[in-house]
């Protein structure tokens, strides 16, 4: 693949899946306070690390294996605001799981996002088999699997990393590290500052980026994507973010963060500030911002609506696909 | 028809399906130059190279949650794990991850895997070489669990594990790896994953069994013979699924079952084909359903006093067999 | 190996040097005797310790098995000598019978455990010692009790997420903790580079902000002085050490195993120039601390060791099959 250039409609494309997703994100938190929808996992916060990464992709060709806070990386990578809902909502058209996982346990071929489980890291180790396919195949796609900081601490993750450095896979491994483990700070999940020391362990490259700056992000993402092309293996790269809001919507942060430190961060939302630099780098005026924002605000409410009116799944449908039919 | 022991009917036929699909590879411990450590894979690195046969880290849930990915971007991966006691780091990525990847994706994901592994004792493996493990995952909807007792089954059950859309644990006896010989044909045949098998008609009692316990309850029927009972063997071939329709079918003919495995008393598929008897056909029964089965200990003791008085043996077989026809 | 005035900052104390020996000496032989007794159908399996006995003797005289705990693997044959296991039980283990102080006969031979002398006891899946160990090492500084834990296994293990799981855990809470790599490049048949992508596994330390040792397992005072030093580290309460002993593996995997079809030709005879216990024992003459003598009359000891931990072992009953029950789960009797 050709380097993309990061033009204005690149730079445009990034921010409108940024501010999709986190307006998604905030439509969802509504129904689950209004008691519509069970849970909530958030990438609000996340948005640029996540966009900014898979944009720099070979989107639907390449894989993705995300966790639960890629709300916004699954968005950027091709799956619908009406398909989000279906699937917060358990509906029978969720493309997901057709309503049997949770929410945010994402998983849709069609878009080449590898299907993901609730037990932490064992992405990792998928990430490196569909790399291990293109490998032997010689498909040319890349495989990226992202995680929280907390999940680094998994035997899965050293085995994944171990296992593709060895057999130099066409792999990422993206780390979002936010700093919690739901309550766990870092310093309490590991020895040292940044998880992408860890890299040395494996020879691999360790890169850490601002994951409030989605262009960084896109580029050591794309510089990652072409060392894999090369066949010389995998990078671990660390992005520095936050979330903006708590674990779930089961969790109460106030318990394990002071208010002062999540107002620090949001000093930095990566959504406002991509939002400013366009505006001021004149890359995007202000009417263009307001015609898609309305847009966005459009797409969700009819995501929200449409999925609200979809069918529940059929009880009947409970022993399917157990096995291949 | 060449006549192979158990061990060349699985390499014979790893061969062959590695010449017919070129999507499938093998990876494991010691798997490459030195054909592992029971030369299973002896000169299929040779044959194939080092991308279709390959060494991987010492690391089985990497092993299995690669094999997972390699699988859903179109390969069709023969895993090995060393021993079936060291499965277990991966039972996570096997359980929760490969069974449940087609139901929790509502039918849009599948992992056609198959998972072998030598398994059993009586071999000096002590705890950790000699464990049957096959009702952990028996346990498991999802998963299909394969213990073939004849090289010519073997080959059959290989094939068609390999040729299932489902992740499939293909468990190997490694007493029988070289002890059984028996004829297999040349060409590709499909045993049909889920079907039992009649290894021997009789009328007194049934002995249904699966894996290399079908040898030595063949060994045990041609005893009582001599003594005038009678004994029909079944050969489960899978335990998962179990082939419901025959166990009855045995069962209701004979009235008398006994089941064998290794495998721990408690939990082990002997519970639930008692309770499939229970259910279905407790009035053609003509007396209790017996178990003979491994201790309730933990794992197989390595101390030749301790190790046999763990094994099932045709013996054991034999003695139970006539207790059970004289009811 | 240099010349020596200081070991660890102290004057040599020349006659602990002369036990190191014995020890290398000890484990050595009582290997080799176990190939002959499995070559004579007497044992069913051998798993051995040669090549690696500098590292292992060396790390075990640098502790003190008063406080200490050790979590060993299959290998460590010159550890538990070391560390207070006797020829007679070893040999007990190896034949399988009753009085085996490890498990009674019922696990393979070289699975170590006993309690009375901070052994923990291993199985064979590898690495899950390494989170045991860390367990102990919790307890100690949760006990506030004096000691620290070693635990022992290959280069091949690293490649476990329990490894990973296990430093991580440590260095997070400043376990007194060394985690001893016995590097022989080779697990089983898997050379190094198909197990990982560097060259020292000791370059993982820095994944968890603890120090990475490397010394040559030949050279028992080296691997002696890195304990020391780490041991003290960790008594301090700043957390564990990984130290890699970079070694050799002159036997096959085991009895089992055929090393032939895997091993470059030659590789071994280059190996065996670097051989720890003809290392110690030049480098003792060579400063006048060890002759000919000293060594026939060590010779001799050890052979009357082995010889009468064989006669005593193989002397020995095997388990009564009724005991096959016992110790499933707790019993007062028993
Ligand atoms: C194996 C496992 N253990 C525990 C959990 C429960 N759990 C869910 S998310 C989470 C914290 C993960 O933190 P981190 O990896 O930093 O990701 P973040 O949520 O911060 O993005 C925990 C403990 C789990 N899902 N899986
Ligand atoms: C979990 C697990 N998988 C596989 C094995 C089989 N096995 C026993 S030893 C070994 C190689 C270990 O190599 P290494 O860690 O380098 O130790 P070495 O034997 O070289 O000292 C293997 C694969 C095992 N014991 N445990
Ligand atoms: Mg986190
Ligand atoms: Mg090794």
């Amino acid at each position: 693949m050709a380097k993309a250039k990061l033009t204005p409609e690149l730079l445009k494309e990034i921010y409108y899946y940024m501010a999709l997703s986190r307006a998604v994100d905030d439509r969802m938190w509504i129904l689950n306070r209004q008691g519509r929808a069970p849970v909530v996992y958030s990438s609000n916060g996340h948005e640029a690390t996540q966009v900014g990464a898979v944009m720099a992709l070979n989107r639907g060709e390449d894989w993705i294996v995300p966790y639960y806070r890629d709300l916004a990386m699954v968005i950027a990578y091709g799956e619908t605001p009406r398909e989000i809902m279906l699937h917060l909502l358990g509906r029978a058209a969720d493309p997901n799981s057709g309503g049997r996982q949770m929410p945010a346990h994402w998983g849709l071929k069609r878009r080449h996002i590898m299907t993901t489980g609730s037990v932490v890291a064992t992405q990792d180790v998928h990430a490196a088999g569909l790399a291990l396919a293109s490998k032997v195949l010689k498909d040319g796609r890349v495989s990226l699997a992202s995680f929280g900081e907390g999940s680094t601490s998994q035997g899965e993750f050293h085995e994944a990393l171990n296992f593709a450095s060895v057999h130099k896979l066409p792999v990422i491994f993206l780390n979002e590290n936010n700093g919690y483990a739901i309550s766990v700070p870092a310093r309490k999940q590991m020895a040292i500052m940044d998880v992408a020391a860890r890299a040395q362990g494996y020879g691999i490259p360790g890169v850490i980026v601002d994951g409030n700056d989605p262009i960084k992000v896109y580029e050591v993402t794309q510089e990652a994507a072409e060392r894999a092309r090369r066949g010389e293996g995998p990078t671990l790269i660390e992005a520095k973010t936050y979330r903006f809001v708590p674990h779930s919507s089961d969790d109460d942060d106030r318990a394990y963060r002071s208010r002062e430190e999540v107002a620090e961060w949001k000093k930095r939302d990566p959504v406002m500030t991509f939002e400013k630099r366009l505006i001021d780098e004149k890359v995007m005026t202000e009417d263009e911002l307001k015609a898609m924002q309305q847009r966005i605000k459009n797409e969700v409410n009819d995501a929200t609506d449409f999925a609200e009116k979809a069918p529940l799944p059929d009880p009947n449908t409970l022993g399917r696909y157990v096995y291949a039919e | 028809m060449a006549v192979m022991s158990y061990l060349e009917a699985i390499r014979e036929t790893l061969r062959q399906e590695l010449r017919r699909d070129s999507r499938i590879i093998i990876y494991g411990e010691d798997v490459g130059v030195r054909g592992g450590v029971f030369r299973v894979t002896e000169g299929l690195q040779k044959e194939f190279g080092e991308d279709r046969v390959m060494d991987s880290p010492l690391a089985e849930a990497a092993i299995i949650g690669t094999a997972i990915g390699a699988a859903v971007n179109g390969l069709r991966p023969i895993p090995e794990i060393q021993f079936a006691d060291f499965i277990f780091p991966a039972i996570n990525q096997i359980v929760q991850e490969a069974a449940r990847i087609r139901y929790r994706s509502n039918g849009d994901f599948g992992v056609p895997l198959v998972i072998r592994a030598p398994f059993g004792g009586g071999v000096h493996g002590a705890l950790y070489h000699s464990q049957s493990v096959e009702v952990f995952f028996a346990h498991v909807p999802g998963l299909k669990v394969v213990i073939p007792g004849t090289p010519y089954d073997a080959k059959g059950l290989l094939a068609a594990a390999v040729e299932d859309e489902d992740p499939v644990l293909y468990f190997e006896h490694k007493a029988a790896y070289r002890s059984l010989k028996g004829e297999v044909p040349e060409e590709r045949y499909l045993i049909p994953i889920g079907k039992a098998d009649l290894k021997r008609s009789g009328k007194d009692i049934s002995i249904i069994t699966y894996g290399l316990m079908v040898n030595y309850a063949l060994k045990a029927a041609e005893a009582l013979e001599k003594e005038g009972i009678s004994a029909e063997i079944l050969d489960l071939r899978s335990i998962r699924p179990l082939d419901v329709q025959m166990i009855l079918e045995t069962a209701k003919k004979t009235g008398k079952v006994l089941i064998v495995h290794e495998d721990n008393l408690t939990g082990g598929i002997g519970g639930e084909i008692s309770a499939l008897i229970a259910e279905h056909a407790l009035f053609d029964l003509d007396a209790p359903i017996r178990r003979l089965a491994g201790p309730d200990v933990p794992a197989m003791p390595y101390s030749p006093p301790l190790e046999h008085a763990f094994m099932i043996t045709s013996d054991k077989i034999t003695e139970a067999a006539r207790d059970l026809a004289k009811f | 190996m240099a010349q020596r005035e200081l070991l660890s900052g102290q004057p040599v104390d020349w006659q602990k040097l002369k036990t190191m020996y014995y020890y290398m000496v000890l484990s050595r032989k009582l290997d080799e005797r176990m190939w002959i007794l499995n070559r004579q159908g007497k044992a069913a399996f051998v798993i051995s310790c040669q090549g690696q006995e500098g590292a292992q003797v060396g790390v075990a005289l640098a502790m003190d098995p008063s406080v200490d705990w050790i979590t060993p693997y299959y290998r460590d044959l010159g550890v538990v000598l070391a560390f207070g296991m006797t020829a007679r039980e070893v040999m007990l283990g190896f034949l399988a019978k009753r009085d085996d102080p490890s498990s009674g006969g019922r696990q393979m031979p070289s699975h170590y455990g006993l309690r009375a002398k901070h052994i923990l006891t291993g199985s064979s899946p590898v690495t899950t010692q390494v989170t045991h160990a860390a367990g102990l090492a919790l307890a100690m500084k949760v006990r506030k009790v004096p000691g620290i834990t070693a635990s022992f296994l290959g280069e091949g293990s690293t490649s476990q997420g329990e490894f990973h799981e296990a430093l991580n855990f440590a260095s997070v809470h400043k376990l007194p903790l060394i985690v001893v790599v016995e590097n022989n490049g080779y697990a089983i048949s898997v050379p190094q580079a198909h197990q990982m992508s560097v060259i020292n596994v000791a370059d993982r330390a820095s994944g968890y902000g603890i120090p990475g040792v490397v010394v040559q397992g030949s050279d028992p005072l080296a691997v002696y002085e890195a304990t020391v030093a780490a041991r003290e580290r960790a008594l301090r309460g700043e957390g564990p050490t990984l130290i890699e002993a970079k070694t050799h593996r002159y036997t096959p995997h085991s009895s089992d195993d055929d090393d032939r079809s895997y091993r470059p030709e030659g590789e071994l005879l280059r190996e065996k120039a670097d051989d720890p216990v003809v290392m110690f024992r030049n480098w003792l003459t060579t400063y006048q601390k060890w002759d000919d003598q000293q060594e026939t009359a060590l010779l001799k000891r050890v052979r009357e060791v082995v010889d009468d931990a064989t006669d005593y072992a193989e002397k020995a009953p095997y388990p009564d099959p009724s005991t096959l029950l016992d110790h499933v789960y707790y019993s007062p009797q028993v």
